[in-house]
């Protein structure tokens, strides 16, 4: 077998902020309601964070465990970890309703850095970024397409669908062109 | 002759000359000029032509209401008509063109309509072209379409590229002038987050050019100070050249920003607009000055008091040497002073009212001008300038007094708040007689989500003239209720005709819509047709209906109107201020969607190999599919006729990762999945598919696939292509709205993995030579599922058929899809293998009889048409469209059915055939039985096949039926089995 292909192979673009393809992640989409039995020892197992509570993305070496809905989590490791992952959780959950499938192959990462980053995003997402709470996962849109996609380091981690990964860094990389930062508050 | 000042000029600087050009013609201006200022500067007064009459124009204002200086400007990919002079801000290189004549601006062929004016009055569109109804649509639409437009349209790809950009504030303020700095302070002071937008290039709108003192300081200093304060301030931002252009629900606000209209082709984008969500909005937006309307107010030279003082003031540009005010209030006597002050004469003001005793008459007089009270402009002398007015009483009907030589007229008829943004989301106006115009009525304010006022208007938008009414600590939340100016000295006589007892003569020259050529004369005119609604009224004279939509004219108009029915302004009423306050580009609008981001593209991850392979691609919902792969000097249809012969007689590749598949899991799924099927799912065995079909409420077919169950409480769902998304949202609608206590999870998987479905009487030699997992008949009967290995790469292999082939579908994961891809496309070489597109998988499935959605179905097909009650259980207490499928309409043993039809003549059926039958219908159309759903020429049978639903159809084999064609004429074709090719099914099933 070959080596897994991200669906646009770690593409970038340098603007008046960087667009980044992050490769092949490791996703898994585990849905259970919050108090479900196991849930709190399976994320502990595979990601090492407590169960995330609304809205909140929580880290831990490298790997992450967000809230999508009120029963829905996203599980992010290394690529090579959702096979164990998900048989860890079977385990943890025997007996507790839930699903836990792998979305690696599913979605598309990005990584938006730089000291303007806020300033790409502004432009594509109806979020109120200054109203973004640390720790905070923003699901939203990205222009025409859904997103979700959180403060980290010297900028934003998104995620969206594989298929229109292509699309995400057009907008992405457009929105990041030389010239076109709105500026500070007081430009004009 | 209007030409530059030697010293003044707040706005320009001298040190920086631009070179533009105006109708090829190369002219000098200086940075800070617009373009109308700088024109003015090159004695250009005559910048272009109405609409209607082709009169010749010249500016009248000196912001955004102007309605006369419209440009083409730029050329070729930069070309954009209809831009305001006023608020072209002048840059180096500049190209502009006037608009509405030929062949010159100077001499127009159209000013004849001019002569003709008496023969093109209000309505004669309507009242002309009525008859013969035909020539409307052949004859006057078409002239008149030509003869009418201002601007050219650019027949260019735009080469800029545009932006949008969203953001969140307590408090929006529109309007950067004093109210608007003074409003924006107080918010921020009280710790809220403030963005304040302002249209121009400058802050402090015309506080200084009118000398204002604010909170006891002259404006400009002022001004600075707040400016360098709020700069200061985390909380605020400050945006020029932004406009605020609509208001909406929820206080959601859209803004245009020109960021690069005055620095074109710097790579910068050249406008973006704004989406805003305010907690609330202050309209700090000023007034705009009204016109006088007296005979020849439209002459090149008429200008609003207040513009000619901008033009003085701002940009040092006089207007020519001697100019005449005419007015009915005070503020216009600080045009009369500033000229003087400029060493300009002023040969008199005239004053329609009997006394002018403020302090602002009393210091005109001081400085030695004559002011003329109780008197009125009879006419204007001049064609394309202004030569000189002829003075009358304003209570009289227009005898002349005596005649003033002058160059330019100032006039101004009193103030009307700039309201639009208070009205845009239902805030209604008041007409307040003290000002002389409809001011906010703060009782009926636009409403928040939470019952607060959205807008509130501040400073000259709600009526507060005078600057000191710009309070510290004012402005936010304040309610408009302080009491307005009403000094006496200051009141304004209300004037809307001048003089007031003009016979027709002089009211057929009083301009009252400049833009559209809407005189005095015409709103009465209208008026005594009998149009009484100012809605209607506008409609049938034009009024307010051009690119200023009435900014200018419409109080006038509207007073006139009030006038003429014998009713005061407010009966009459206003008409509705609508979004955009003024005109945003397209472009703007459009965004970054364009060109490969014009929406997005969904690709599989083998979308790239088919691109290399030559694909044709045919979109499906946002997919991407190859429709056929053509090979070199192949037409489509030879392309497709090949790739079904060789999937039927060999072996062929299709990328089916579009398919839904959507998991479902849960002690309660397979109750669920009994629901939303017709059939039975819950009784499917692990490690077995089947064919289902799906219903809405109403008991129409909505979409199918094949179901696999994959454990005990575990099934995958396949969906057509296309309703993927829709199907998974219509599975969380009813497990979270109506059966929440069910224990079901679902999971939408689609772009998880790539599907390859390996199709053909060799498509099992092509696996095993993949190698890894048993896919023999035994291990992997038809209709059966396995998770193995292929290659080396982790699948799961479904045996299911849309071919009536021997075919496995193939998932494997999708960062591994262009990989095992490849893989098969090598290991079937030996076999003949080649991909096909989604054309020969369509011939395919109609050569079999199988339906598909969107082609058999349209929402208004049930199972039961189609010949499909097989896959409805008849034994199931309930599923959806159940109910709906008992009713007697559905349940008519009429409705047409699905059979297949074959032509006589062999040829192929056109698409969207009826079968038509005897007679005709209430509307003289043929009367119809049938109608055509699926149609294609058959490679493999070498003839035309359709499938079609007609009445009583299954028990019509055998008789021939006639559809009709595009071209006329029918076409024979006998009724028959829907499945044409391997009627038992054998080849799938080996």
């Amino acid at each position: 077998m070959s080596d897994p292909v991200s669906a646009l192979g770690g593409a970038m673009f340098d603007g008046f902020a960087r667009v980044r393809e992050m490769g092949p992640v490791g996703m898994i989409t585990l849905r259970a309601k919050p108090d479900a039995a196991g849930l709190e020892a399976a994320i502990r197992d595979c990601i090492g964070t407590e169960v995330p509570s609304r809205r909140a993305i929580l880290h831990a070496n490298g790997r992450a465990a967000g809230w999508m809905s009120p029963d829905e989590f996203l599980l992010i490791m290394p690529y090579g970890e959702t096979e164990s992952a998900l048989a860890r959780i079977a385990t943890h959950m025997t007996g507790a309703h839930h699903l836990a499938v792998p979305v690696s192959d599913a979605r598309a990462m990005f990584r938006i850095e730089g000291a303007r980053a806020d300033a790409v995003m502004m432009k594509l997402a109806p979020a109120d970024l200054d109203a973004l709470a640390p720790g905070e996962l923003r699901r939203t849109r990205v222009a025409q397409v859904a997103a979700a996609f959180w403060r980290d380091g010297d900028g934003f981690t998104l995620v969206c669908f594989r298929s229109v990964a292509r699309y995400a860094f057009d907008l992405l990389s457009v929105s990041a062109r030389q010239g076109s930062d709105p500026g500070d508050r007081t430009r004009g | 002759m209007s030409t530059r000042l030697s010293t003044g000029g707040r706005l320009i600087d001298r040190t920086a000359p631009q070179g533009f050009t105006f109708n090829g013609r190369p002219m000098r201006g200086y940075k800070g000029d617009t373009l109308a200022a700088a024109l003015l500067a090159n004695d250009q007064m005559l910048m272009g032509r109405s609409f209607k009459y082709h009169r010749p124009r010249g500016v009248v204002a000196s912001g955004v209401e102007e309605p006369n200086a419209l440009m083409n400007l730029g050329t070729g990919a930069r070309l954009e008509p209809n831009q305001r002079a006023t608020t072209t801000e002048l840059f180096d290189g500049l190209i502009a063109a006037s608009q509405n004549h030929w062949p010159s601006l100077d001499f127009d062929i159209g000013f004849l309509n001019n002569h003709a004016a008496r023969l093109l009055p209000a309505g004669f569109y309507y009242k002309t072209f009525i008859h013969p109804r035909a020539f409307w649509k052949h004859v006057f639409e078409p002239i008149i379409r030509q003869s009418a437009g201002l601007g050219k349209a650019p027949t260019e790809l735009d080469a800029d590229r545009y932006e949008q950009a969203y953001a969140f504030c307590d408090v929006l303020v529109a309007g950067g002038g004093i109210a608007g700095l003074n409003a924006a302070l107080s918010a921020a002071t009280a710790g809220q987050r403030v963005i304040l937008m302002e249209q121009s290039a400058h802050w402090g709108g015309r506080a200084p050019v009118d000398g204002a003192t604010v909170q006891g300081q002259a404006a400009e200093s002022w001004i600075a100070a707040t400016l360098a304060t709020l700069a200061a301030m985390p909380n605020v931002t400050l945006r020029l050249r932004t406009t605020v252009a609509g208001v909406y629900d929820h206080g959601y606000v859209l803004a245009d920003e020109r960021i690069a209209d005055h620095t074109p082709g710097d790579g910068r984008p050249r406008q973006r607009l704004w989406r805003l969500r305010c907690g609330q909005i202050i309209a700090a937006t000023g007034a705009i000055e009204r016109p006088l309307a007296f005979a020849g107010n439209d002459i090149p030279g008429v200008m609003l008091a207040s513009a000619v003082r901008d033009y003085v003031v701002n940009w040092a540009v006089s207007p020519g040497d001697r100019t005449v005010v005419v007015t009915n209030n005070d503020d216009a006597y600080l045009t009369a002073i500033a000229l003087k002050e400029a060493g300009l004469e002023v040969p008199a003001i005239l004053d329609a009212r009997a006394t002018a005793t403020g302090d602002l008459p009393s210091r005109a007089r001081a400085m030695g001008i004559r002011v003329e009270t109780g008197k009125a402009i009879a006419k204007v002398k001049g064609g394309k300038r202004v030569t000189g007015v002829s003075v009358c009483v304003q209570a009289g009907e227009g005898a002349v007094l005596h005649d003033i030589a002058c160059d330019a007229v100032a006039m101004s008829g009193g103030w009307s708040p700039v309201v639009h943004l208070y009205s845009h989301c239902g805030g209604k106006v008041v007409w307040n007689d003290a000002l002389a115009a409809f001011v906010p009525d703060t009782a009926r304010p636009p409403i928040n989500h939470d019952g607060r006022p959205m807008v509130v208007c501040v400073g000259a938008a709600a009526g507060h003239f005078a600057a000191d009414a710009v309070s510290p600590g004012g402005g936010v939340g304040t309610d408009g209720a302080i009491s307005r100016d009403a000094n006496p000295a200051q009141a304004i006589q209300p004037v809307w005709v001048m003089p007031q007892g003009a016979g027709i003569k002089l009211r057929s020259k009083m301009w009252l819509d400049y833009q559209n050529d809407v005189k005095v004369s015409d709103v009465q005119l209208a008026a005594r047709e009998g149009y009484e609604s100012v809605e209607h009224t506008k409609r049938y004279t034009t009024l307010g209906m051009a690119t200023d939509q009435g900014k200018l004219s419409n109080i006038n108009g509207l007073a006139v109107l009030a006038a003429a029915l014998d009713v005061t302004i407010p009966q009459v009423g206003t008409t509705t201020f609508r979004p955009p306050y003024t005109p945003v580009t397209l472009g703007a609008l459009a965004g970054e969607a364009r060109g490969e981001i014009f929406q997005p593209l969904r690709r599989t991850p083998m979308h790239e190999i088919h691109e290399k392979a030559g694909a044709y691609f045919e979109p499906v919902g946002l997919w991407r599919r190859p429709y056929c792969f053509a090979q070199q000097g192949e037409s489509h249809a030879d392309a497709v006729a090949r790739e079904v012969n060789n999937t039927r007689q060999a072996v062929g590749l299709l990328d089916a990762s579009t398919l839904g598949k959507i998991v479902v899991k849960g002690p309660d799924a397979g109750r669920f999945l009994d629901m939303l099927y017709t059939g039975v799912m819950s009784t499917l065995p692990v490690g077995k598919c089947r064919y289902g079909l799906m219903c809405n409420e109403q008991g129409f077919l909505s979409d199918d696939g094949v179901v696999a169950r994959l454990s005990e409480d575990t099934w995958l769902c396949h969906t057509t292509s296309g309703g993927a998304d829709r199907i998974h949202g219509w599975m969380e609608d009813w497990l979270q709205c109506e059966w929440w206590d069910w224990q079901v999870y679902t999971a939408n998987l689609t772009e998880q993995y790539a599907q390859i479905a390996v199709v053909g009487p060799n498509a099992r030699k092509l696996l095993q030579d993949l190698g890894g997992m048993d896919v023999s008949r035994e291990a992997l009967p038809f209709m059966g599922w396995a998770e193995g290995s292929l290659a080396g790469f982790p699948v799961r292999v479904y045996r299911i058929s849309f071919s009536g082939e021997l075919s496995y579908e193939i998932a494997v994961p999708a960062s591994h899809g262009a990989a095992f891809w490849a893989a098969c496309v090598t290991a079937g070489k030996p076999y003949g293998a080649m991909p096909y597109g989604t054309e020969a998988l369509h011939v395919m499935r109609a050569e079999k009889g199988f339906i598909m959605i969107g082609d058999e179905t349209d929402g208004t097909v049930i199972p039961q048409d189609l010949g499909l009650g097989w896959a409805i259980s008849k034994k199931k207490a309930d599923y959806l469209g159940k109910r709906g499928q008992e009713r007697t309409y559905l349940a008519n043993p009429d409705r047409w059915t699905l059979v297949g039809f074959e032509t006589l003549d062999g040829s192929v059926i056109p698409d969207g055939a009826y079968v038509i039958t005897d007679g005709t219908n209430a509307n003289g159309q043929r009367n119809t039985q049938g109608r055509v759903t699926s149609t294609y020429h058959s490679p493999t049978l070498n003839r035309g096949i359709a499938m079609g639903l007609l009445l009583h159809g299954t028990k019509r084999l055998g008789e021939v039926v006639q559809f009709n064609t595009v071209s006329g004429g029918t076409v024979s074709a006998k009724v028959v089995d829907p499945v044409f090719v391997d009627k038992d099914g054998v080849k799938q099933n080996v």
